[in-house]
């Protein structure tokens, strides 16, 4: 790629490029150890398209930016028993989430002591009390320690002991859950969990707190949806509220206005009351609120949301004033949130209990997995609700999620050009803003992707 | 064509004409009102209260405790129908095609007494893109009724083998 930017604009990035010693010579890269050409990408009001399309901001990525930050890996109802396991990668790495036999959740890495052979290769399975690789039979108890190989006595008077071999399975050491939610950061720099999501974790305990019980248990499945994007195209869309009424029109315009002709008193069917909402006039976005927090974090729908409207589910209300009592159930259910970012590879919905996980897979390649939740002690009416939007909206069929991944790929294309290397952030910035812990703002502000910038920066940078 | 000109549309049918040849031929022009963008006599050939299906793993029991790639009303598929047509339809620039591969259908069962049948077939499904090519490949099952003298879905239901995997967008109809 050519450090040269055909425009006037925006020269710093090369410019710092260039200052690198080994910018500019065969073989050397132009990002590996030079924080200042990173940091140079993300001015406040503005970010480099590098970001987003060049393949060793990617690498870098994983390396670095994925390694310092908490990334979700799981619910731990999905391993309700001890030797119950997942699979997962963060950072590029194989990680095996599973349930150790005295019923914490520990996160191994996915490869054999001995020669690095992967232990599991499922998406999920129960391993009862250890892994066995499938090469050499070596044994591994469900908190990583090495159990036994065969033919111990040839490893007599080597240095096996003194090596990281006998040391078991590598573990992860930061694991942290919240209502159920497993999360983990693989290095040790960086500042630990309550820290890092501070008062954004309100949106999950709303989303628990939605369950009679308080409890929430993943079901209905898993969609996977390729994008041909790079993963922050995703990330920056969900608390996008100025594209909806655009991106949309074809879909839920088309939604609302086949709905125009039904008398006012049709009964109203729940898929059209998860569609037209997308069609809400910029001032129903506006007045909306988005709200962001420190490293990263933030969600739209600060004071109502397009999920505000559904029709009520009166057994589920029954059930709620049972569990909570008036003040606490209306305090529980007035929260409609829209879209919650945990920056950087969850979002969830707290109202409609489905989240979608980013997995990085290259620079122009995202797999996005919507998972969905029932609320323990609701009724299946709530399941039923969240299904229906995962599928209407999240599914690689969807006809709403065909036109907002047309949009990224378009980014991602439309990027390449020259005359502009810069993604403009501007919309309703405050030089004031940087700095601040808690901002709510207009919800057609761009301020929650300024926000993940300032983060991107910080932790892409933290450990060069 | 040079045999039966066999209109999927017929009328005045009685469980007695529904031969196998029948079942078969519905199938596939049912297939071919796809690949040729029919969309609206495609969705006549549904009852009221059928579903289109597209689950989530092969052996899916329902469609609404699970979530599903699709799993849609007469209302849903009119709005994909419908979204179709709009110049704003952004992901159709330029336009999809669609092209159905089927087996011979077999008929897994007959009951001609309450006037149902299950056919199956299995297919090869492509969508093209530009210069994008995408195949799809599984079992379709047609759980056919005799509705007003003729042959309706009641479900199609559509078995991706892969369809637990990470798909790309899929914009027609399988």
């Amino acid at each position: 790629m050519s450090l040269a930017e055909p425009t006037t604009a925006g020269r710093t990035t090369a410019d710092a490029a260039s200052r690198h010693p080994d910018a500019g010579r065969p073989g050397r890269t132009r990002y590996r150890d030079n924080p200042e050409a990173v940091l140079a990408l993300v001015q406040p009001d503005r970010v480099h398209r590098d970001l987003y399309i060049d393949p060793e901001i990617f690498e870098l990525e994983q390396q670095h930016f994925f390694a310092n930050t908490w990334n979700y890996v799981g619910h731990d109802s999905q391993i309700p028993k001890a030797g119950d396991w997942i699979r997962n990668e963060i950072a590029g790495q194989p990680l095996i989430v599973v349930r150790h036999s005295d019923d914490s959740v520990r996160v191994l890495m996915n490869r054999c002591a001995h020669k690095g052979s992967r232990l599991v290769s499922a998406p999920c399975g129960n391993t009862g009390r250890h892994f066995r690789c499938p090469y050499h039979a070596w044994t591994f108890r469900t908190d990583g320690s090495l159990l036994s190989m065969p033919l111990k006595n040839g490893y007599e008077g080597t240095r096996l002991h003194e090596c990281e071999a006998a040391q078991g399975l590598a573990t992860v050491k930061n694991v942290r859950l919240h209502r159920g939610f497993i999360f983990v950061k693989l290095n040790d720099a960086g500042p630990g969990f309550e820290e890092y999501f501070g008062d954004s974790l309100s949106s999950i305990d709303n989303m628990a707190d939605r369950s009679p019980e308080g409890k929430l248990e993943i079901a209905g499945g898993c969609l996977k949806f390729m994008h041909g994007c790079n993963w922050k195209m995703f990330v920056e869309n969900l608390n996008d509220t100025m594209h909806p009424m655009v991106v949309h029109e074809s879909s839920a315009g088309t939604a609302k206005r086949m709905w125009l002709d039904k008398p006012p008193d049709a009964p109203k069917p729940m898929a059209i009351e998860q569609f037209v909402p997308f069609m809400s006039e910029y001032d129903f976005f506006e007045k909306m609120g988005v709200r962001v927090f420190p490293n990263g974090h933030s969600f739209s729908g600060v004071h109502f949301s397009i999920h505000s409207k559904y029709s009520a589910i009166p057994a589920y209300e029954e059930a709620m004033l049972k569990a909570y009592g008036p003040e606490r159930t209306r305090e529980i259910l007035s929260l409609v949130r829209h879209n919650t970012v945990y920056y950087p590879n969850l979002t969830i919905k707290g109202a409609i209990q489905a989240i979608r996980v980013a997995r990085p897979i290259a620079v122009d390649k995202t797999l996005v997995e919507s998972w969905t939740f029932r609320l323990v002690g609701a009724p299946r009416e709530l399941l039923h609700r969240t299904t229906m939007y995962s599928r209407l909206i999240n599914s690689p069929f969807s006809v709403v999620g065909h036109d907002d991944l047309n949009a990224y790929r378009g980014i991602q294309e439309g990027l390449h050009a020259g005359g502009n290397p810069w993604i403009s952030l501007h919309r309703n910035h405050d030089p004031n803003e940087n700095g601040l812990q808690d901002l709510t703002c207009v919800g057609t502000s761009e301020v929650s992707m300024r926000n993940q910038y300032r983060a991107w920066s910080r932790y892409m940078t933290l450990t060069m | 064509m040079t045999t039966t000109a066999f209109d999927p549309h017929a009328t005045g049918l009685a469980p007695a004409d529904v031969t196998e040849r029948r079942l078969i031929d519905f199938v596939v022009r049912e297939a071919r009102l796809l690949d040729e963008k029919r969309y609206a006599e495609w969705n006549l050939l549904f009852t009221d209260d059928a579903y289109y299906w597209v689950p989530l793993t092969p052996d899916q029991p329902d469609g609404i405790e699970w979530t599903s790639h699709l799993y849609e009303d007469k209302l849903l598929r009119e709005i994909r129908i419908e979204r179709l047509k709009s110049p704003r339809a952004f992901s159709q620039q330029p336009p999809t095609r669609s092209h159905h591969l089927l087996q011979t259908p077999t008929v897994e069962s007959a009951d001609p007494a309450s006037g149902t049948w299950v056919v199956r077939s299995e297919f090869h499904y492509t969508e093209s893109q530009g210069d994008e090519l995408h195949l799809f490949v599984g079992t379709c099952f047609h759980h056919l009724v005799l509705e007003g003298g003729s042959l309706k879905m009641k479900l199609k239901r559509v078995n991706l083998i892969n369809s637990d995997a990470a798909l790309p967008a899929v914009q027609l109809f399988v």
